[in-house]
């Protein structure tokens, strides 16, 4: 069966990986959050070039592979002289693709409060800035937070592109162990249960936000 | 009709499952199988399945022009293709990685692997190898002018970029302990890295650098060479008529001049 001697032999490998891994994710999540929120407010400001931006980015990002955002941060850059190594270059693609996503979602969530909410607040003198953070996005972010934790833990789960760029996380090391044991099954076994670590309390702790904020309007 | 569906639907479902099942317990009866009569096995089939680099200059290379494999390894598959089966053209390539080459040949996928593979003792423990069919050695790929000289001026803060799974990647940070390795999917992608300078040298065998030099001539070797790497080709485990029968055919390739032949047209050592 499993051979478990691969993970008490090669833990500190495997550790190494895996912080690289939540520390990546953490940046990511953060990063992709910031950016997912400016792209979404620029999608519908009532500002038409800042829509153009907002739609330029969520269309191109999202619909080319993460692996090739990530190939041209890492060697397309140096071209014009910006070198970044395997895990800044990772970590800025992940936060980048996934901004794409985490915009789109907050755009729906936005979108689906009634329009005469924002007339109203508008109408009672407050600015477009005060109404969206006043009554819009309260409303708003209990409908984004299942789409958005889906995102997240898309994330965390994407941030094995780190491996192919020798980002120095758990797929990385992953292959390593992999090619330096000659065994393929179990040593990517022990990765996934890594990623499982992580993925399932994130799943867990957006499901209990989700409760919590239904609650609290 | 309905009814004729569903026996039809259950018996795609039986007989998936039945292959799964087959594919779980293929490791235990292949081995028993393949064992005695691997040699026999390919005579049968009559064609030879020869796990291949692709992505590797001079020795396996997918020209995207005609959409050949070509190489050194290439050509002295052919070589045993005809040896063995008295046609050179009844091989069959296949695509293989450092990563995916041992897998895919205890796997069934490939009967043997020709691509560029050192024999180590570590290996030998996985699979069988022949004879020696190339000499080469470890290396260091810089970019020219680098004031990377050799091994000694790999100091700490060098990145030096190897390939995953390869014997060079190992020796590399015996040799320079104080150098961080970092570790690419293939030869490519280590190139790419090197180019973009995300690493200072690229360490693997002369005969791969020297491919790599020969494509890109701002890159030159620097250092000589510091490991022996003995390529072997590599068969299933216990495939004792086997490794025989591809050691006759390299005798007999040496003996008629015609390695030597393949050898000049792939490799041209500038020392």
């Amino acid at each position: 069966m499993i051979d478990f001697s691969i993970l008490i032999d090669h833990f500190d490998t495997y550790l190494e990986g895996f912080k690289n891994t939540i520390l990546a994710s953490i940046i990511g999540l953060i990063g992709s959050f910031i950016i997912g929120v400016i792209i979404a407010v620029m999608r519908i400001a009532p500002i038409k070039p800042f829509n153009w931006i907002g739609t330029a980015y969520v269309e191109f990002i999202r619909n080319i592979p993460l692996l090739i955002i990530a190939f041209f941060f890492y060697v397309g850059l140096p071209a014009v002289g910006i070198q970044l190594n395997g895990f800044v270059a990772g970590t800025i693609a992940l936060a980048i693709y996934t901004a794409s996503f985490i915009a789109e979602a907050i755009r729906a969530g936005i979108l689906s409060v009634p329009k005469g909410q924002m007339e109203a607040a508008r109408s009672s003198g407050l600015t477009y800035l005060q109404a969206m953070k006043a009554v819009i996005l309260p409303q708003a972010i209990k409908i984004v937070i299942p789409p958005i934790g889906n995102q997240f833990i898309n994330l965390v789960k994407n941030s094995s592109i780190l491996g192919i760029i020798a980002g120095l996380d758990l797929m990385y090391f992953g292959d390593i162990v992999s090619s330096h044991t000659f065994v393929t099954f179990d040593v990517y076994i022990f990765v996934g249960l890594f990623y499982l670590v992580l993925t399932i309390p994130l799943s867990y702790g957006v499901r209990y936000l989700e409760r919590r904020l239904a609650r609290s309007y | 009709m309905l009814k004729s569906k569903a026996s039809k639907l259950a018996g795609i479902l039986l007989l998936s499952a039945s292959m799964l099942l087959a594919a779980c317990g293929k490791s235990d009866d292949k081995t028993s199988s393949t064992s005695k009569n691997a040699l026999e096995q390919i005579k049968e089939r009559d064609k030879m399945v020869v796990g291949v680099k692709y992505d590797t200059r001079l020795f396996g290379l997918k020209n995207p022009n005609t959409g050949e494999v070509e190489g050194f390894d290439i050509d002295i598959s052919r070589e045993l293709a005809k040896e063995i089966l008295g046609d050179e053209n009844k091989v069959e390539f296949k695509e293989v990685t450092s990563k995916t080459r041992i897998p895919m040949l205890n796997n069934g996928d490939i009967d043997m692997i020709v691509a560029t593979m050192t024999i180590s003792e570590e290996r030998k423990k996985e699979v069988d190898f022949s004879d020696v069919y190339f000499h080469a050695g470890q290396s260091l790929l810089v970019k020219k002018g680098s004031p990377i000289k050799g091994l000694e001026d790999l100091k700490k803060g060098t990145k030096v970029l190897a390939v995953k799974g390869s014997t060079s990647a190992l020796n590399i940070r015996e040799k320079a302990p104080e150098a961080t390795v970092l570790e690419f999917e293939n030869y490519t992608e280590a190139f790419t890295a090197l180019k973009s300078g995300q690493g200072d040298a690229l360490t693997t065998d002369d005969a791969i650098l020297y491919g790599m030099a020969d494509q890109d001539p701002n890159y030159t070797l620097v250092g000589g060479t510091f490991t022996e790497e003995p390529y072997g080709i590599a068969v299933k485990k216990g495939n004792k008529e086997l490794v025989d029968a591809i050691n006759k055919a390299l005798k007999n390739m040496r003996d008629s001049g015609k390695y030597d032949e393949i050898k000049n047209k792939w490799i041209k050592t500038n020392e």
